[in-house]
This record gives C-alpha cells, sequence and structure tokens, in this order.
C-alpha cells in the first residue's frame, strides 16, 4: 500500500539531516579531541583537526592520583560488575518466587518493590551516607556494590518478574516429577530459561550504576574507591578550556559504553524498550 | 494449550496433582517449587536501602540535623525556610520549568522521530541506532561536550553568527534568562532516542491496515496520524511521559556539570540544593526537608500516573 515514491526519498532526505543535526556535537567532540592544545583554542570548532593529534588523550591518560581515568575505570568496573551479579543472582530468585507463591504477603512484597522504583534516592542518601560512615562502609567499592544492589533492585525484580510470569510451569512440574530438588529447579531449570531477562537486566542495571554521578560523588568523593564519572568531573573541574584534553578524557569514559553498545545495540534498544513497557 | 496446563493457586486445574502433604492445598503445590525465604535477602536490601532510609530521611527533615551533632527537632521550620526563601523556592521553580519543558519537548521530538523511522525510510536502521547512541552515555560526560557548544566563542554562537543572526548570541549559560533553557536542551537531546524507542515499541502495536484504510478513505498523512496512530498510542504516551516527567524532576548531574547552578543561583534545582545544602555545607536536616519536597512532587507524579492507567482500564 504505502509503496516508495519520490516524495518518500524527499522525506528520507529530510530525516537524515535531522539526524545529522542531533548528531552533530558528537563529530564535534572527536573532531576537538584529535586538536592539538594550540588549535583546539585559536581554530573554530568546525575546522578539521589539521594536524591530527593525540596530545589531548595522552595528557587525560597521565594524569594520576584522584584524577587517573584508568583507576576510574577499573573502580566502575568491580562496582558495577559487582552490583549486576548481586542483582542478577538475588533478583532473579526473588522474582520468582514472589510470581510463583502467591499468598497475601508475596503481594505485599511486590507492591513494595513496585513502590521503591519511583522513591528518588536523595531523600535516603542522607541517612544511608551516615550509615555507611557508622559501618566504615563510606569510600569503598563493598559499600557502593551494596547501595547500588539495593537502590536498583526493585527495578531488577520488576525486569525479572514480567518474565518469570509468562514463564510456563511445565518444566518445573516436570523436573519436580523426576524428583529435582527445589533450588536445582531454579538453577538448573529455572535461570537458564531466564537467560534474555537476565540480559536486559544486566544491561539496564549496568549502565545506570556505570552512568550514576550523584550517588558516587556523595559516597565516594575524596576516596581511592572514585568512579569514571567522578573522576572526569574533577579531573575537568581542574583544567580550563584545555578542551583538546577535556574531550579526551570524557571520549575515553564513553569509549566502554559505546563499544559494548555496537556490539550490542539490538538488546540495548530492546532492553529500554521493555524495561518501560514492563 | 500450554494455558490450560498451567496451575494457578485459586483456578481448579485437572491436571492438579492431589496434595500429598496432609496441609495440603493448592498453595502448597504451588508453592514446593519456590520457597519463601528465597526473597528475603532482596526485601531485607529494599527494606534497609529505601524504606528504612527514606523513613529516616523524612525524620531529619524535622531536624537541625548536621551530619554530626545529636539531631534536634525543628517542627517545620526547615519547610518555612523553603517555602519563604527565595533560593529555594527559585530551585523549586526551575526543578518544574525543566522536568515540564524537558516532557513536551523529548515527547514531541522523540514521537516524530519514531513515525519517521517507523517503516518505509530505507536508512530506518541505521538512523535508529544512531539516534539512541546518546542515551548510553552519562549525561555527565554528554553535558561537558554541551558545555563547549555553549561556550561564549563556541560552536553554537559561531553557526548564529554565520547566519546572521549575531543578535542572539550570548553567553547561554553564563545569562539568568537562557541557563534554563539550556539546560533542558542538553537533557532533551540526551533523550530523543530514548522516547524514539518508546514510541517504535508502542507503534509496532498499531496495525498498518488500520492506516491503509484510513487512507483508501481518504484521510492525508496528518490525518492519519492524528484520527489513527495518536489515540493507539495513548497508553505509551502516559507512560513515556511519566517516566521523562519523573527523570526531569530529579535532575542533577546536567545541572551540577554545566553550571553548578550558577550564574547565582539561577539554574539551582532541587537535586542540586539537596547536594549542595546537605554534602557540601553539612545541613543534612534542611538538605532532607528539601529531597522530601522532591519526593513529595515525584510520588504525587507517579500516583497521578497510577491513577490514569487504571482509568483507561476500566473503560
Amino acid at each position: 500500500m504505502f509503496r516508495y515514491t519520490r516524495r518518500t526519498a524527499a522525506r528520507e532526505v529530510l530525516v537524515v539531516l535531522a539526524a545529522l543535526v542531533v548528531f552533530s556535537p558528537m563529530l564535534i567532540l572527536l573532531n576537538v579531541s584529535l586538536k592539538t592544545s594550540q588549535n583546539s583554542v585559536s581554530t573554530s570548532a568546525f575546522s578539521l583537526a589539521n594536524p591530527v593529534s593525540l596530545d589531548g588523550f595522552r595528557e587525560a591518560l597521565a594524569a594520576d592520583g584522584q584524577n587517573s581515568l584508568v583507576t576510574g575505570a577499573l573502580n566502575s568496573a568491580i562496582i558495577t560488575g559487582g552490583s549486576v551479579l548481586v542483582l542478577v543472582l538475588l533478583g532473579s530468585i526473588t522474582a520468582f518466587t514472589l510470581t510463583r507463591i502467591t499468598s497475601g504477603w508475596s503481594k505485599v512484597a511486590f507492591g513494595s518493590f513496585l513502590v521503591a522504583i519511583v522513591l528518588p534516592a536523595q531523600l535516603g542518601q542522607v541517612p544511608l551516607y551516615s550509615a555507611m560512615r557508622e559501618l566504615g562502609l563510606l569510600g569503598t567499592r563493598t559499600g557502593m556494590v551494596l547501595a547500588y544492589s539495593g537502590m536498583l533492585m526493585p527495578l531488577a525484580v520488576f525486569l525479572y518478574s514480567g518474565f518469570t510470569r509468562s514463564l510456563p510451569t511445565e518444566y518445573e512440574e516436570a523436573a519436580q516429577m523426576e524428583g529435582a530438588g527445589r533450588f536445582a529447579i531454579f538453577t538448573r531449570i529455572v535461570f537458564p530459561l531466564l537467560a534474555p531477562a537476565t540480559g536486559t537486566v544486566a544491561i539496564l542495571t549496568g549502565l545506570i550504576v556505570w552512568n550514576d554521578f550523584f550517588t558516587s560523588l556523595v559516597f565516594l568523593n575524596g576516596s581511592d574507591a572514585v568512579t569514571l564519572p567522578v573522576v572526569v568531573y574533577s579531573f575537568v573541574g581542574t583544567l580550563v578550556s584545555r578542551w583538546n584534553v577535556v574531550f579526551a578524557a570524557v571520549l575515553l569514559s564513553m569509549v566502554p559504553v559505546l563499544v559494548l553498545y555496537l556490539l550490542a545495540q539490538k538488546k540495548f534498544i530492546q532492553g529500554f524498550a521493555g524495561g518501560v513497557k514492563g | 494449550m500450554h494455558e490450560t496446563l498451567k496451575v494457578r493457586p485459586g483456578t481448579p486445574g485437572p491436571d492438579v496433582p492431589p496434595a500429598r502433604s496432609p496441609r495440603g492445598g493448592r498453595r502448597r503445590a504451588a508453592s514446593r517449587v519456590a520457597a519463601w525465604w528465597w526473597s528475603l535477602p532482596a526485601l531485607a536490601l529494599i527494606a534497609a536501602v529505601h524504606y528504612a532510609a527514606t523513613l529516616a530521611g523524612s525524620a531529619y527533615a524535622f531536624t537541625d540535623f548536621n551530619g554530626f551533632r545529636t539531631p534536634e527537632f525543628v517542627g517545620l521550620e526547615n519547610f518555612r525556610e523553603i517555602f519563604t526563601g527565595e533560593a529555594p523556592l527559585r530551585a523549586l521553580l526551575n526543578t518544574i520549568v525543566i522536568a515540564v519543558a524537558f516532557l513536551v519537548l523529548t515527547n514531541v521530538l522523540g514521537m516524530a522521530f519514531a513515525v519517521a523511522l517507523n517503516r518505509q525510510l530505507k536508512s530506518r536502521f541505521v538512523l535508529r541506532t544512531v539516534l539512541f547512541a546518546p542515551v548510553v552515555l552519562s549525561p555527565l560526560a554528554v553535558s561537558y561536550v554541551w558545555k563547549f557548544l555553549f561556550q561564549q566563542d563556541g560552536p553554537l554562537n559561531q553557526v548564529l553568527g554565520a547566519v546572521g543572526l549575531e543578535s542572539l548570541q550570548r553567553t547561554w549559560l553564563g545569562d539568568p534568562w537562557t541557563v534554563v533553557p539550556a539546560i533542558t536542551t542538553v537533557m532533551v537531546w540526551q533523550h530523543i532516542g530514548l522516547t524514539m524507542v518508546i514510541y517504535l515499541a508502542g507503534l509496532a502495536g498499531v496495525p498498518p491496515e488500520s492506516e491503509e484504510a484510513a487512507a483508501i478513505d481518504g484521510a492525508g498523512a496528518w490525518a492519519r496520524f492524528r484520527h489513527v496512530v495518536l489515540p493507539a498510542l495513548r497508553p505509551t504516551v502516559l507512560i513515556a511521559s511519566t517516566m521523562i516527567l519523573v527523570q526531569g524532576l530529579r535532575v542533577f548531574d546536567q545541572v551540577q556539570a554545566l553550571t553548578g547552578g550558577g550564574p547565582f543561583g539561577a539554574s539551582d534545582t532541587l537535586a542540586t540544593s539537596v547536594y549542595q545544602q546537605t554534602f557540601v555545607n553539612g545541613r543534612f536536616g534542611y538538605g532532607s526537608a528539601l529531597a522530601l519536597v522532591m519526593t513529595g512532587i515525584v510520588l504525587l507524579c507517579a500516583g497521578l500516573q497510577m491513577f490514569l492507567l487504571r482509568d483507561r482500564k476500566e473503560k
């Protein structure tokens, strides 16, 4: 019915142009990061980097101590990995339990997860800060893993429960007939069946933890466990208009996520669409 | 069919094996594959991190806690300060202006790209990938890119100069009148791809046949969108709107990175005020009161969405 006509082609050109305008900041970012320090100040943002220089990247990577991007990336990776692990393990088993046992208390428990999704973190942050200070968890990776796991558990349980609810119970029943224990049924049959959900949960929560700035700024500022966003924040704060270095640091901080996105863009996009639809 | 085989408590099924346990009952039959205590660790985590912390934070809001000294009850003093002070009211106003503008613009642009990239265009898959890319980046990093674009001698002013609009050139982030729109622009830019994807998911549920039927009846593109597509998208609009609105109300990263709340508090939001007052100035009690106001607004919006969605189901 709707064929590709000349008007469609005109529309296509228009949409491509609009997308290019929307995407242009990223191209400017790349261009400026490749300029020499001198050129990044003296030339227009639109003039191409000439000569192409990696000075910005060299200097961004050379920063050490609290400004080390490498340390920041490492801390981010450890904290993100730890949080995702906890969220996947506890989130899957909790969602499974709450959707299979449907007595009164489990509905209340599930409801408590739903409400927690919309609670803004800011209000709980203050007591959490004091509590973590008392427990000696402030400024530690363990503390951050615990905090993020707690903060994002509602989302993980919510995403998983959408899957566990639609999971047919035949497999579990068959395994039960064969005499498999409850835990074995979960680990060997249910959890593998949840693989698509696990992908969604890992991507969504992993991305949120990796990019989070507020919580890590509050809990980690000045500690040895600073994550990438906090490093970039304090590092950029010390550079006044050295845009090639700023942009090199910004680009370097983007690389891990961008690479993952390009490798698994379908999964990312599905994850977001599915996560929102619930 | 699988459906008929499903064992659900409360619905008698022919294939339910007779209860083996003397305590019997179908609840027992269903719970045999899962143990209730498996949910305890996660429940304990959210009880501590969400509920206990939020309750304690709400309690702090009525004290003069400074992080160290024993908190003293001050009643509504903190709230009186918020609702009579110029700076906190400005932060409140900024938050609402940003959230609403963010909501409207992101929805309109995201929906426009979704409709454009739904079918037909040959480049649609590439463009979807490209437009979604900013969504995965950290808001902080994105803010620095835009900080550069908004500079005095930055690309935005260069473009304005090149097309003869010198009169519009300004220091976007240093001008109290343009700083809030500038911050909103950054947020909208980053979230176009997200709303686009949400609307694409919604559009997948609109059968092309109904659009074709409308076209045969002589409806133009706009009429088809207005009378066929948009009504079908209503639940999606509601879900996308709440999510975007709640995000807008919590805005922190972009403001902190772009202006730090400046110039002179012109771009402060509730979240940046909470951070500044609590963790920089050490006013834990007052900061908690600000956070409580913010939480109240967010919960109000979320409750409104639930009410609107429920209303639809009943119709």
